[in-house]
Formats: C-alpha cells, sequence, structure tokens
C-alpha cells in the first residue's frame, strides 16, 4: 500500500514538474533594431511614427518609431512610455498625425484621439469620438471625422466631424456629414470629407461633402463615385479621391475633383486604395481582389498631378514588390523621396515596413507590429 | 521523466500481470463508485481508440455546470471559452480545430452546417448521464455513417430512466443558485408505462444576470471591473420515450428537444471600451429517434432518423457602429441506417448509409440561399482475435450543393479510411498497446463558402490525417485498499491540411477564405484515473491528466513565423481531481486545471505571450436517503485563489465564485 501510495506521489511530481507558474504582469515591452545608417546631413525630420492597427477585439494597436538620426526602428513605444493607461493604446488604430508639439492617434474601435507629447511619447489626455477615423489640422484646431452621428435613421445614421481645440483638447463644433466618412483634406478654408456609406452596401454613399470652416457647416455635397475613401491635394487646387468601388463589378478608381468649381474634372483609369503626394507626384497603391485568377491584383504607380497622367504603373523598380503581400500604407520622405511601404501582410502577424529610394531600389525592411498602416513624421 | 515513464510501464505489468481473471472489455475510465451500466450491450465494446469518459454522480460532483466545464477534465482538448455561463464554449481535439469535433447527443450528431461549431455551454450536466471523447472515432462497427465522420467526437447521452423494484414514478426537483446571479431550477419527471416502455420529461430554466468581477493589471495599472451585458435566459425542454422488447433484441426512443435563450453578449474588453451592447437569440428544436433490432444471431440493424430547426437572431444595437439586425435559420434532416453482420464469432462486418439536407437561409444582402445533401456510406469490418483486434472502413462522402442566388459550391465525392488495431500482449494483464491511422476531412461550412463579401465557393474540404500510438493499462477492480487503477498514453502525431483560412483582400473590411493553411501537431496524452479505499466507508478517487502538444503552424515555408505555435494550444496542460467520499453520504472534491503558457497569434513573440494560468475548485455534497426520497446537497466555490485570467485575450474568466444546489428525488 505505502508503495503504490509513493508511485503515485511520484506520478503526481511528474506531472507538476512539467508544469510552470504564472510569472508577475508586465508592462508590454518595446524591443528595437538598427535598421539603417543614420543621417549624417542636417534634416529638418527626426523620424517617423507608424500607428499598427492590431486586430479587431485584439487591443494591439501599437506604435513604432523610426529614427533618422540614430538608424534605430523601435516597436511598440507607446506602452513602456505611458505604463499607467489601463490596457495600453487601443483596439485598431486608424490614424496618426503630430501637429506642433503633440501627436494624435486615432483609436477607433477604442472610440478615442489619443494625445501624447510627440517628442517624450508621453500621455497628454485623450479626446472621445465614437468610431473616428481620422484626423487634420488647420489654424489651432484638429479635425475628426467620424462614423458616430445621430442625424437620419437611428439605423444608418450620418457621420460627422468633430472640431478639437489642440490647446484644450475640448471639442468645439461638431458638422454632420455623408455616411461613414473616411479621409478628409483643407483647402483655402475648406474642409472637403470623403464619404463612404460602408455600412449601407449596396448603397454606397457616393459624395464628398464640403465645410466652410468659418461656419462649420456642410455647405454643398460633390457627387464622385461609390465607396469613397481617401482624399489628398496637390499643389494646384485639386483633390485626389479614392473610390473602392463595390468589390463585385465596380472596381476601384481614381477621381480629381477641381476645388476652384468643386466638381469632378477628370478620372484616370487606375485602381487606388492610397495614396500620397510629393511634389508633382502622385504615389499610388492598390490591391483588388480578382476573382477570376482567386487572388489580389497589386499595382504601384506614380501619376504627374501636373498633367495628370500615369507616369508608371510600377514605382517598384527591383522586383521586390512580388514580396510584398498586402501595402497597407504608404510614406514619402519630403526631402529624400524615400518611399516607405507597410506591408500588412495576412493581418494576423506582423508586418513588415520597406524603405525604398527614390529610384524604387530597396534600402532596407524591418518587422513592425501587426497591420501597419499609417505614418507621421516628425520634425526636428 | 522519461526513465521513471518506462519504469512505470514495466511496474504496472509486473506487479498486476497475474491479477486479472477476465478481460475488462469496458476499459472506460469512469470516475468511480458508479457502476458502469453495461446496459446490456448487444456487441461487446471494442476499445481501439483513445476514449475517456465521466459519468453518473462523477459529473454531478465535479464542479461543472455544462457539458464544456466537464470537458477539461479531458486530456487532447483545448476549450475555447470566452467566459461567463453565456459565453461560447467549444471544444477542439488535438488541436485540429472545433470544426473537426463531431459532438453526438444519444447517438445522433448535432449539426451546424453553418460554423461547423457546437457551443458545449449550452448543454447543461443536469440531465447527463455519460460525456465521452473517443480520438479518432468511436470504435465500434454498429453506429450510423456519421461516427466515422470526424477527426474526434463528443458523445453527451442523457439520462435514461431506470426504475428498481416497484417504483413506477421518479422525480428529480432540483435547485440550483449561485455568483453570477445564477438561478436554475430544474425538475425532472420519468414515468413506467408498463415492463417495456417508460416516459421521461426534463426541463430547466437557467437565469443568470452574469456580472462578475474582473481584473486587468500590467504590474503598474491595476484595474478591477464588472463583466456587463454577460445575462443569460434560457429554457430548455426535452421529453422522450424508451422501449424494448421483453427479450432484450430491440430497443427504441423518441426525443424531443427544445432550447430556447437569450443573451448578451459582452464582449472584448479594450482600452476605452469595457461594456458591449450585443444580444443573441437562439431557438433550437430538433426530433430524434432510434431503434435497434438483433434481427438474428448474424443480423443486427440500426435505424436513426432526425429533424433539427436552429434559429439565431444577432442584434448589434449600437448606433455608433454598424447597426445590424439578422437572423440565421437552419434545417436539417437526417436517416441513418447500418447493419451489423457477424460472420464468425470472431468476424464481424458492417454498412451504414445516412442521407442528410441542410438548408440556410439570413436575412444578409448577397446571400446565396445553400442547400447541401450529404451522402455518407460507410463500410467497415472487425478482425476479433486472441491478441490482436483489427477493425477498418473507408467512409463515401458524397456532397450535392445547390445555391437559390450567385454560385454554388457544386459537389464532391470524397473516399477516406480509418484503420485501428489493438494488440494485448498478456492474457488477463490489463495491458493494451493500439495504434490508429485516421484521415478524413470537413466540408467548407455555409460560413466559408458563403457569407456575403468573404465566401469563397471555391473552397475544397479540410483534411486532417492521424497517426496515434498508445498503450493502456487497467488493474482489474480488487477488494483490497487500492481498488482499480487505470492508465493510458498516446503519442500522437496529426496533420491537417488545405486548412480553411481566412486571408485579406484589398482593406481589412474584406477577407475571404482559401485552402491554404497546413498544421503539424505532435503530442502526448496521459490520463490515469484511480480509487482507493482508504479506511472502512472512506473511499478516495483520483483522476490525472495530462497533455503535451506541439502544433506548428507549416503555411508559409520560408516566413519569419514558420513553425511557430498555433494560437491558444499551451505546449502543457493537464488536470487532475481528488474526491473523497465517506459513508457514500458526503463528498469532497478537489478539481485543479492548468493551462501552460501560450501564445494569442501565430507570432510566437513578447507582445504576443500569454502566461499560464490554473484554476482550484472545491465542493462538498451531502446525500441522503430517508425511505424512498434521497435528499442532495451541494456547495461549491470555484477558482479559490481568485485567479483572474483569459481563455481569449480580452474576454475575462470569472475570480472566485460559489454555487449552492440542493435536490430531492422521490
Amino acid at each position: 500500500m505505502s508503495s503504490h501510495m509513493c508511485r503515485f506521489l511520484l506520478f503526481l511530481l511528474f506531472t507538476s514538474s512539467m508544469v510552470a507558474c504564472r510569472k508577475d504582469p508586465a508592462v508590454s515591452p518595446s524591443d528595437e533594431e538598427y535598421v539603417d545608417k543614420p543621417d549624417t546631413l542636417p534634416s529638418s525630420y527626426a523620424g517617423f511614427y507608424v500607428l499598427n492597427e492590431g486586430n479587431m477585439g485584439s487591443n494591439k494597436a501599437s506604435i513604432d518609431f523610426y529614427n533618422y538620426n540614430t538608424g534605430v526602428y523601435k516597436r511598440n513605444i507607446y506602452s513602456e512610455a505611458n505604463p499607467d493607461v489601463v490596457k495600453e493604446l487601443g483596439d485598431v488604430g486608424n490614424d496618426i498625425q503630430v501637429y506642433g508639439s503633440k501627436a494624435y492617434a486615432v483609436i477607433n474601435m477604442s472610440n478615442k484621439v489619443e494625445v501624447f507629447d510627440a517628442y517624450t511619447i508621453k500621455r497628454i489626455g485623450q479626446i472621445e469620438v465614437p468610431n473616428c477615423r481620422y484626423v487634420t489640422f488647420y489654424k489651432g484646431k484638429a479635425y475628426v471625422s467620424s462614423y458616430a452621428g445621430y442625424v437620419g435613421d437611428p439605423a444608418s445614421p450620418l457621420g460627422y466631424v468633430a472640431e478639437i481645440d489642440t490647446a484644450s483638447l475640448k471639442i468645439t463644433r461638431t458638422a454632420t456629414v455623408g455616411y461613414q466618412p473616411e479621409e478628409m483634406e483643407i483647402v483655402k478654408g475648406k474642409l472637403y470629407v470623403a464619404n463612404s456609406g460602408g455600412y449601407r452596401y449596396p448603397n454606397y454613399d457616393r459624395t464628398v461633402s464640403v465645410i466652410d470652416l468659418a461656419t462649420f457647416k456642410e455647405t454643398k455635397k460633390i457627387d464622385v463615385a461609390i465607396n469613397l475613401d481617401r482624399i489628398k491635394k496637390d499643389a494646384y487646387g485639386d483633390l485626389y479621391v479614392t473610390s473602392r468601388g463595390d468589390y463585385f463589378d465596380i472596381g476601384s478608381k481614381l477621381f480629381i475633383i477641381d476645388t476652384k468649381t468643386d466638381k469632378v474634372k477628370d478620372s484616370l483609369p487606375i485602381a487606388a486604395s492610397n495614396l500620397a503626394i510629393q511634389g508633382d507626384s502622385a504615389y499610388i497603391y492598390s490591391v483588388e481582389w480578382n476573382n477570376t485568377a482567386g487572388g489580389n491584383t497589386i499595382s504601384y504607380a506614380i501619376v504627374n498631378v501636373k498633367t495628370e497622367s500615369i507616369v508608371t504603373r510600377n514605382f517598384i523598380t527591383d522586383g521586390t514588390d512580388k514580396q510584398i503581400q498586402i501595402p497597407y500604407g504608404l510614406l514619402i520622405n519630403p526631402l529624400t523621396h524615400d518611399i516607405y511601404i507597410a506591408d500588412a501582410k495576412d493581418y494576423v502577424t506582423p508586418g513588415t515596413l520597406y524603405c525604398f529610394d527614390k529610384t524604387g531600389k530597396l534600402k532596407w525592411r524591418v518587422t513592425t507590429g501587426d497591420i501597419p498602416g499609417h505614418f507621421a513624421l516628425l520634425r526636428n | 521523466m522519461r526513465r521513471l515513464g518506462i519504469n512505470m510501464i514495466a511496474w504496472l505489468c509486473v506487479t498486476h500481470i497475474c491479477y486479472a481473471q477476465q478481460r475488462d472489455t469496458t476499459h472506460v475510465h469512469v470516475l468511480q463508485e458508479v457502476k458502469v451500466k453495461a446496459s446490456t450491450p448487444l456487441t461487446p465494446a471494442s476499445p481501439v481508440t483513445p476514449s475517456q469518459v465521466l459519468t453518473g454522480e462523477a459529473l454531478q460532483r465535479m464542479n461543472s455546470l455544462s457539458v464544456a466545464d466537464a470537458m477539461r477534465y479531458f486530456s487532447g482538448i483545448q476549450l475555447k471559452d470566452y467566459g461567463g455561463i453565456g459565453g461560447l464554449k467549444t471544444v477542439n481535439i488535438r488541436s485540429m480545430g472545433t470544426n473537426h469535433t463531431g459532438v453526438f447527443y444519444d447517438g445522433i450528431q448535432l449539426g451546424n452546417a453553418q460554423n461547423g461549431q457546437v457551443d458545449l455551454g449550452k448543454f447543461s450536466l443536469d440531465n447527463m448521464e455519460q460525456v465521452a471523447l473517443y480520438n479518432g472515432q468511436k470504435s465500434t462497427l454498429f453506429q450510423p455513417a456519421k461516427g466515422f465522420a470526424n477527426a474526434g467526437s463528443i458523445y453527451m447521452q442523457s439520462r435514461k430512466p431506470h426504475f428498481t423494484g416497484d417504483k413506477q414514478t421518479h422525480v428529480r426537483v432540483q435547485m440550483k443558485a449561485g455568483s453570477f446571479g445564477l438561478l436554475d431550477p430544474s425538475v425532472l419527471f420519468e414515468q413506467k408505462i408498463n415492463q417495456r416502455i417508460s416516459a421521461s420529461v426534463s426541463t430547466e430554466y437557467i437565469y443568470a444576470d452574469g456580472k462578475y468581477k474582473f481584473r486587468y493589471t500590467n504590474g503598474v495599472y491595476d484595474t478591477i471591473a464588472i463583466r456587463h451585458n454577460a445575462d443569460i435566459t434560457a429554457l430548455r425542454i426535452e421529453a422522450g420515450l424508451n422501449g424494448n422488447s421483453t427479450s432484450g433484441n430491440t430497443e427504441w426512443n423518441i426525443k424531443a428537444y427544445s432550447y430556447r435563450s437569450e443573451r448578451g453578449l459582452p464582449g472584448a474588453i479594450v482600452n476605452n471600451v469595457f461594456s458591449h451592447p450585443q444580444r443573441q437569440w437562439d431557438n433550437n428544436f430538433f426530433l430524434q429517434s432510434s431503434y435497434r433490432n438483433k434481427i438474428s444471431r448474424w443480423y443486427q440493424l440500426l435505424l436513426n432518423a432526425k429533424y433539427a430547426n436552429d434559429y439565431t437572431r444577432y442584434l448589434d444595437p449600437d448606433s455608433t457602429a454598424m447597426y445590424t439586425d439578422n437572423t440565421y435559420k437552419q434545417k436539417e434532416w437526417y436517416f441513418s441506417a447500418a447493419n451489423l453482420f457477424t460472420i464468425t464469432p470472431w468476424w464481424q462486418a458492417s454498412f451504414a448509409a445516412d442521407l442528410q439536407y441542410n438548408t440556410m437561409d439570413a436575412d444578409l444582402k448577397y446571400f446565396a440561399y445553400p442547400s447541401r445533401y450529404t451522402t455518407l456510406l460507410a463500410l467497415a469490418t472487425e478482425v476479433r482475435l486472441r491478441k490482436l483486434t483489427i477493425q477498418g472502413n473507408l467512409l463515401g462522402t458524397f456532397v450535392n450543393e445547390q445555391v437559390k442566388m450567385m454560385t454554388g459550391a457544386g459537389n464532391a465525392q470524397q473516399i477516406t479510411p480509418t484503420i485501428l488495431a489493438a494488440f494485448e500482449p498478456f492474457d488477463s494483464c490489463g495491458l493494451q498497446l493500439r495504434a490508429f491511422y485516421k484521415r478524413i476531412f470537413r466540408m467548407p461550412t455555409f460560413n466559408d463558402l458563403y457569407y456575403t463579401f468573404i465566401g469563397n465557393t471555391n473552397l475544397k474540404p479540410e483534411y486532417t490525417t492521424q497517426y496515434d500510438v498508445g498503450v493502456s493499462y487497467s488493474k482489474p477492480s480488487s477488494t483490497s485498499r487500492w481498488q482499480s487503477f487505470s492508465i493510458q498514453a498516446d503519442a500522437y502525431y496529426n496533420r491537417v491540411t488545405d486548412k480553411i483560412i481566412a486571408i485579406p483582400t484589398a482593406n481589412l473590411f474584406r477577407w475571404t477564405m482559401i485552402n491554404l493553411g497546413r498544421v503539424d501537431i505532435k503530442g502526448i496524452d496521459v490520463n490515469a484515473v484511480s480509487s482507493w479505499l482508504l479506511q472502512k466507508e472512506l473511499g478516495l478517487q483520483t483522476r490525472i491528466t495530462y497533455t503535451y502538444q506541439q502544433a506548428q503552424d507549416m503555411t508559409y515555408l520560408g516566413t519569419q513565423f514558420y513553425k511557430d505555435q498555433i494560437p491558444y494550444i499551451p505546449w502543457h496542460s493537464g488536470s487532475a481531481i481528488i474526491g473523497l467520499l465517506y459513508k457514500k453520504e458526503w463528498g469532497l472534491n478537489y478539481s485543479f486545471i492548468y493551462t501552460g503558457e501560450r501564445y494569442s497569434q501565430k507570432a510566437n513573440i513578447p507582445v504576443n505571450h500569454l502566461e499560464p494560468w490554473y484554476t482550484h475548485d472545491l465542493s462538498l455534497t451531502w446525500k441522503h436517503g430517508i425511505r424512498k426520497t434521497v435528499v442532495q446537497v451541494s456547495a461549491e466555490v470555484n477558482n479559490v485563489f481568485n485567479q483572474y485570467y483569459d481563455v481569449v485575450i480580452n474576454y475575462p474568466m470569472p475570480g472566485r465564485n460559489f454555487r449552492f444546489s440542493a435536490a430531492v428525488n422521490f
């Protein structure tokens, strides 16, 4: 009996030796890696932030920073700088911008705009904006688009734009726009908002709302195309607007609005998921699902915004484009014209940031957080 | 450690080689004092696949409310639990994925053509007589073709009326109450109609406000909050008729089952958002019948039929997000005939044919309204020699799919094999060596194929291939202090190929399903059960399980996270139960569950790392009979040390909680 018992206890020991105990809870760690030689010439840019969206419900939005002065890429910097923020940065980052000395991260599913010191990363505060999407700035005010309006059918409300005082971080005014508004751009005291109507498929919105910033009222709607997403201005008073199409029969397309007439003046036969305009060049990438091929069709194009013509359909010139699974974010360095493309890959693993020189040749690449998609340059 | 393992096996064999008088045919791991009611099996059991069983009162004493809770005490499974009484609870057997788990209720499979998953949290242990887990398949020839059609199966057996003496009526009234605002009254009524027919009605109402405290901390912030919108109201009504012929050659039953519920979906706890308003309603109804006849010494027939009707409504009333109010309706018609031929005393063969028809309606835009005809044909045979039993089967699956809108997935035909073998090297030792090979697949679900935007009708089936070798040993029951002991250990290699995974297309809202993934799984399952008589009237029962799994994602060769452990599969997990029983009146039960470190995403990097969690539960039961009335009272403390943990990240599990129950049987 006693020997049986002893063997039984040995068995218990055998199983328990396999198990380990919990460690004390710890702050989500950052890590860094040296990716490129530091800038030797003095530059007006210290580096740039990358906002990683993280999967919905995972609460894994994170911020990385690439430092031009050291050539070091540091991942997941927010939690360490602000360990006392409950449940970290939040769920699904959708936009990041720097204005003055403050950085603004729009965290969609956390219903807030997170504001932190752009140089120390220390949290300053947050602005509650439910279902917020993008942020832009003008004369000391931040403008945040939101899907969550209160006007119209409660089951399908119109979206709105919130005006926020960047000193007090308080909402000063709101303006109702179209359905599920996305990106915004400001030209000559007018705010242009691309409305998607993404919740209403197949009845997508197809307009750009124009808001007069003095009265903060929607003054008109410009009819463009269904399911609008991105909007970017060039130096000639034109706006480039992307339409995502309906994912079935109608493909993605790029439209040009003339802000002098507030009318669509042209469209380009080019699919466009996102774009960045630098000088006369609009860098555009697109990802479209092709049902017959059973795969994504991806392109990297440059459009000359002066002549409004396509310059190239592949600005990546060394074949690296074949390694990029899903381009999901784009940044052009205004001085060097280096091209940064974020690859979201399969959306469930850390992404990759690719840096190309202005001729489209790979300079370096680095692993990011989950779903890298948004950039913000930081001045020195 | 390995040394000790080998020693143990050697010791088991040497010490007990001559004890046994008879081959132990049940080979099930029953948590004791309960007599395994052999219920006069028409065929002898063939213990050639790994199986684990929990039965009768053991289930009642186990600090478990639902079948899902009880499943945690089996080796080789991972329970995905979204927390709380109403939270979704699904079982993943040996890391092959929830969709490869077949769940059977009274011998007939519970279907869900929409997403291929059965929520085991909906099945109360209140009316359950037995819960069993089979790897590969239940190793009997005499079963519907569906019994051969899953990579692993869970069998839930509801209570059948048993009348002793001149008793004609049995009534049990029970009330459970406890944390989360739980009120759980149930009534069981069993009536003997005549010598051959009995009837039963079982009904249970569950209400819980679902509120519980949870805590999140990173060592700097430390926050405690209350779970909101986790309430549930559910009503279950089951009624059945059971019959058998006086000769015992024929058995039949009819069962009607209804489950209606409304619940809150409390959602993920993320920064700045600690509550969610989504609601879900479920109405599940089925009517099923089974008929078994031993027509001659050579031939037996088993017929099964079922009609099921499932309704789910999902409401997202949040006007700041996408307002959603969708209903999903599914219907299933099923008929099965299984024939068993006993050719010689040592050679049997069977042929089973199943027909099934599924439909689905949903008020989604661009929905395809699919219907699916499935024909399953199974040919199986078993040869039973003195030391060696070999069983093999071929399963043919023929699927025909139609849609009212868009394009359908078309037809599919597959033939898949299984081979099982068991070898008993020594007569009457109780030692058995076994092995099995099985290749099986799951069909893409209606969601995989047709869910608006996401579905892909070009999908092929997702395959699993399993190789298992194992050893089991049962010390025959004896009257000595060490009453019984059994242990089984299996090592396995599984491969999931053409795994159906979601991949992104143009943006985060646009995904599609493709056959891309591959997972390689190497694992070891061990479980041991024993019972002791410590003193006169003082019994001790133990049950210990241990699982090791290495489940590697082999999808993208040459990528950074190739061969990383797949999400939510711990390398080490296990459980232990220790029960004391005094004078058959007092029972004290301690249970321990351990889940080791794992990752929440497929990239095995620090930000995705999850610490182990482990819970300790205690229960005390008292049972007393006064003439024909038996009273049972119990009190439970679960998660005694109040450990806060998530099974699925951001879905917090309850801390310490209590439950009390009182039942009267007359």
